[in-house]
């Protein structure tokens, strides 16, 4: 392996933040969070995959995968993370590598890339993106970068998180760290107010930040950086000034956070936006760090008035379902999303949850869990398809609540199902995104298609007359 | 006849082309009970597994033998063999179906020996499932490539020569751009003139949107071993797209049956060449209803001809779909300025139109802006350029993830003809220019001789005959336009 990527593999599995690596043993923490895939039975995205979740959102920057068509071609323009601006990250660059690169090599190829972008679109930066051949064959994506860069004038930055070196998640990380080595602190803001922050790990799907950032506004609390959704290239480069860091609870940049409290004194919590007790001690978490920073005591009292009035409105419009949802039962498959931060919500409008995965949970969540479901909390590890399609099939379950990978399962039980994952088309975050769940929920379980679905054929009735 | 030339950019933008090996997994999918898998890196299965979850809005069965980076070094034969073993065990296929990657590829794995070495040691477990295998490199190819190896590999592996001929019976290879509904209509058509077709690959099985009893982690629906083997006992074998000539080829080599390629079955001439084809091959005479299809046929061209002659079209599609679109606009009477395509093929030379590049959506873009064209026809990846060059995108081929039906859009014979013409007289119609009082200026000359001024005689006023238009004029003519000013 490239000497450079297996350091830094190294380096985000010794992450002394997180919580999965502090209850590992030296020896475990080694292998990192690379466990071992199973060929036949595997399923999910690569490092590389994770590396540009992480980072496309960054809107005005030009992201150019290197690689063969795969990579890009099978992928582009796939997500709804939203812009609020530029486009351009919605532009597919790909190096698109022939036989004859990888015969000799594609750097010349890269290099070449990067210029004509640069001469047709003049982006602020270029991302570049490693794959799987283009690392096996041993295309220097460093190198070129710093060359591109200096030949340029422009920051060409490499992200070096070729497919097969791990998961998603791992991907993620090294985005991430990419960020940390090539961009955070290279610029400065015009100005500086003591209620500047980082968001980190939010990537703006749906619009989501925006159902978060009139709260904010309203409180005088400017987002600085939003790292990355509906982020711009100068505002990463500057986020080395803000007051505290916000980091999204999943642990994707975990990574950034704590790096940028080493560097450059950010303080940061893990907070959630899915929730309204979550929503609610993001903000006051928000303001406790930056009063902590020097920003004025008011910030606490107009955050707890605003609080008040929010969640009261809240639960009044969630209530109101209550009569049409009580006692339906929801079987909760999360990935991304916690889910013990989405049961209070659900539990509000009367829902009862039957069922909730905590494969990716840490110790902590589970504890969460039992907390708010009680002892009967039925916690479901891994579940396969085939037992989803059965508790949904056999109405243990009214509706289901998952990522797009299980949708049918749902479907062709003939059961309402609705997409709580990365590609849904709803925005569940803030007071509003949990209304907006309830709502989605209600919608689901009482269309009329549930009842003309399920109802017999005619020729199935045994004493029909047709 | 069109000059067919390669993009000389260094850089893909807005990339048309999907690879190799998602093309042969998507044609494993036309078989039963199969479970397609990928050699390489997880993603690659992930990527391919999400676009035609998008596509189709179903369950996909697609695996991967989850290499890394040490595995690759030290060659796939563990993974495939965990991998074919754990399939064999939660899902018992009739088939695994293997297409290798750009990371093994690169690598040089040899697989068609690996699989030697399972059969020899897990012949036994694996009793029950074939394994069958295609070498399709990311680097190499497109899409349209990887579906046609993979079939020509299903022939090579299942097709028998057989005895006896069954007089009734015909082979029938789709080529990749035809949908579950295209198959069926084929199927009904061939139906029609008392004889049977084993369709291979069969996504009209198990990519229609039906709902199952229970759940399969597999296909469910598709060609089955059984129809395979009997392919030999066929009379005929029709090919549809010249990508799947290979496929015809080998079927034809292994088992005698003679073929016939149809480069494309949209458009009155082609349809009624199978019509003709399948009459005499039958010897039955072309149904009633088919007639009358043919009719309401001419009648929408005669009704469209009004919306589709002389527009300026933009296709951006693989070389068989580009090829039907192509012919089809130019039979209406449409002009195709700009046709992009992703992989070299015989049947781009003979186009109807100018020039076809092999290139990217960023070259359909420019060429589409550069010659006016008015109506876009790609996938759902044209969406960003048909909104910055503001013109209707009628999203055809595959990936369709924005909308619904995807396997139901029909373009094939009399009927699908008529509703693909239809469709895009619809979308013409609805773009229409409306007239405004602006649009019929008169030019200086005219506008100066009524306001009874004479123009210098040495100049046509505009420039527009190639003269310098002079200077003198341009003063009188800005005075004019001032005068005219309220
Ligand atoms: S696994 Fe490797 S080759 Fe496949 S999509 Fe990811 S980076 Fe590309």
């Amino acid at each position: 392996m490239d000497a450079r990527v297996s350091a830094k593999i190294q380096d985000v599995f010794e992450e002394p933040a997180c919580e999965h690596n502090q209850n590992k043993s030296a020896k475990e923490k080694k292998k990192g969070c690379t466990k071992q895939l199973s060929p036949g039975a595997a399923a999910g995205g690569c490092a590389f995959d994770g590396a540009k979740i992480a980072l496309q959102p960054i809107v005005d920057v030009a992201h150019l995968v290197h690689g063969p068509i795969a990579c890009e071609g099978n992928s582009w323009d796939n997500r709804t993370s939203f812009s609020s601006g530029s486009k351009l990250y919605r532009t597919g660059f790909t190096t698109d590598i022939n036989e004859l690169d990888v015969i000799y090599g594609g750097e010349k190829r890269l290099f070449k890339s990067v210029k004509e972008i640069i001469e047709k679109y003049d982006p602020p930066a270029v991302f570049v993106y490693q794959t799987c051949v283009t690392a096996l064959i041993g295309d220097d994506i460093e190198a070129v970068c710093k060359k591109a860069s200096e030949k340029f004038g422009k920051p060409v930055i490499p992200v070096n998180a070729p497919g097969f070196v791990g998961p998603k998640n791992l991907g993620n990380k090294l985005g991430a760290e990419a960020l940390l080595d090539y961009v955070i602190g290279t610029e400065e803001p015009d100005y500086t107010t003591p209620y500047d922050i980082n968001i980190i790990g939010e990537y703006n799907l749906s619009g989501e930040l925006w159902q978060i950032k009139p709260l904010l506004d309203a409180l005088g609390v400017r987002i600085l950086s939003c790292i990355s959704g509906d982020g711009r290239y100068k505002e990463v480069a500057y986020s080395h000034r803000a007051k505290a860091s916000m980091m999204v609870c999943s642990k994707s940049m975990i990574n950034i956070a704590r790096k940028m409290e080493e560097r450059y004194d950010i303080p940061f919590f893990e907070g959630s936006f899915y929730g309204i007790g979550d929503m609610s001690e993001t903000l006051r978490e928000i303001a406790r760090l930056l009063i902590q920073k020097g920003a004025p005591e008011d910030l606490r009292d107009r955050t707890e008035a605003l609080i008040a009035i929010e969640e009261k409105r809240a639960f009044e419009r969630i209530a109101a379902y209550r009569p049409r949802l009580e006692g339906k039962k929801v079987l909760l498959i999360t990935g991304g999303v916690k889910s013990w931060s989405v049961v209070a919500a659900l539990q509000e409008a009367g829902l009862e949850v039957v069922g909730t995965s905590v494969k990716k949970s840490t110790k902590e969540d589970k504890e969460k869990i039992l907390e708010i479901m009680g002892q009967d909390a039925h916690m479901i590890d891994d579940m396969t398809p085939r037992e989803m399609y059965k508790m949904l099939k056999d109405a243990q379950a009214d509706i289901m609540l998952s990522g797009g990978r299980s949708q049918f399962i749902a479907l062709k039980a003939k059961m309402p199902w609705l997409d709580i994952n990365q590609e849904r088309h709803h925005a569940y975050a803030g007071y509003e995104g949990m209304v907006e769940l309830v709502q989605e929920i209600d919608k689901a379980l009482y269309n009329p298609i549930w009842e003309q679905v399920r109802k017999p054929a005619p020729w199935e009735l045994a004493t029909a007359s047709i | 006849m069109a000059s067919v030339s390669e993009s000389k950019k260094a850089c893909t933008v807005n990339p048309l082309k999907m690879s190799q090996p998602l093309g042969a997994c998507f044609a494993f999918m036309g078989m039963d009970n199969c479970m397609p898998m990928m050699h390489g890196s997880q993603g690659c299965t992930s990527f391919g597994l999400v676009l035609l979850v998008r596509h189709f809005k179903e369950a996909i069965p697609l695996q991967t033998t989850a290499m890394n980076e040490v595995s690759t070094i030290l060659g796939g034969l563990e993974n495939i063999e965990q991998a074919v073993l754990n399939i064999k065990k939660r899902a018992n296929p009739s088939f695994i179906a293997i297409a290798s990657t750009g990371l093994t590829e690169t690598k040089g794995d040899d697989v068609d020996g690996y699989l030697k070495l399972i059969h020899r040691k897990h012949g036994e477990t694996l009793a029950g499932t074939r394994i069958v295998y295609v070498s399709t490199p990311d680097y190499v190819g497109a899409f349209e490539d990887g579906w046609a190896k993979a079939v020509t590999c299903v022939v090579d592996a299942f097709a028998e020569p057989c005895e006896a001929r069954d007089p009734q019976q015909i082979n029938l290879l789709p080529g990749c751009h035809l949908t579950a509904a295209d198959i069926d209509e084929l199927r009904e058509i061939i139906a029609s003139f008392g004889l049977k077709a084993i369709v291979l690959p069969d996504i009209s099985g198990s990519l229609d949107g039906h709902i199952p009893e229970n759940f399969t982690p597999t296909t469910l629906g598709g060609t089955t071993l059984a129809e395979m083997q009997r392919m030999g006992a066929s009379v005929a074998t029709l090919a549809i797209g010249s990508h799947m000539s290979a496929a015809a080829m080998a079927l034809e080599e292994r088992s005698g049956v003679p073929y016939r390629v149809f480069e494309r079955l949209t458009g009155l001439g082609a349809v009624d060449e199978l019509m003709g084809y399948l009459s005499e091959l039958s010897g039955q005479p072309v149904a009633a209803k088919y007639r009358r299809q043919r009719g309401q046929l001419q009648d929408a061209m005669l009704d469209a001809h009004f919306w589709i002659g002389s527009r300026k079209f933009a296709i951006g599609a693989e070389p068989d779909l580009l090829a039907a679109l192509t012919w089809t606009a130019y039979e209406m009477g449409g002009e195709v300025l700009a046709a992009v395509t992703t992989t070299p093929s015989p049947v781009l030379a003979g186009l109807p139109c100018a020039e076809v590049l092999i290139g990217d959506l960023e070259d359909l873009e420019t060429r589409a802006k550069a010659s006016g064209c008015e109506i876009l026809l790609t996938h759902s990846h044209g969406r960003q350029a048909a909104e910055r060059l503001a013109i209707p995108l009628l999203r055809t081929g595959l990936p369709m993830f924005d909308r619904l039906g995807a396997s139901h859009v029909l373009m094939v014979g009399y009927r699908g003809t008529r509703e693909l013409i239809t469709h895009w007289a619809n979308s013409l119609l609805e773009a229409e220019h409306q007239a405004k009082p602006e649009d019929w200026p008169l030019n200086a000359e005219s506008l100066a001789a009524a306001r009874g001024m004479s123009p210098p005689a040495s100049s046509c006023g505009s420039g527009g005959c190639g003269c310098a238009a002079s200077p003198s004029h341009e003063q009188s003519e800005t005075h004019l336009s001032q005068e005219l000013q309220p």
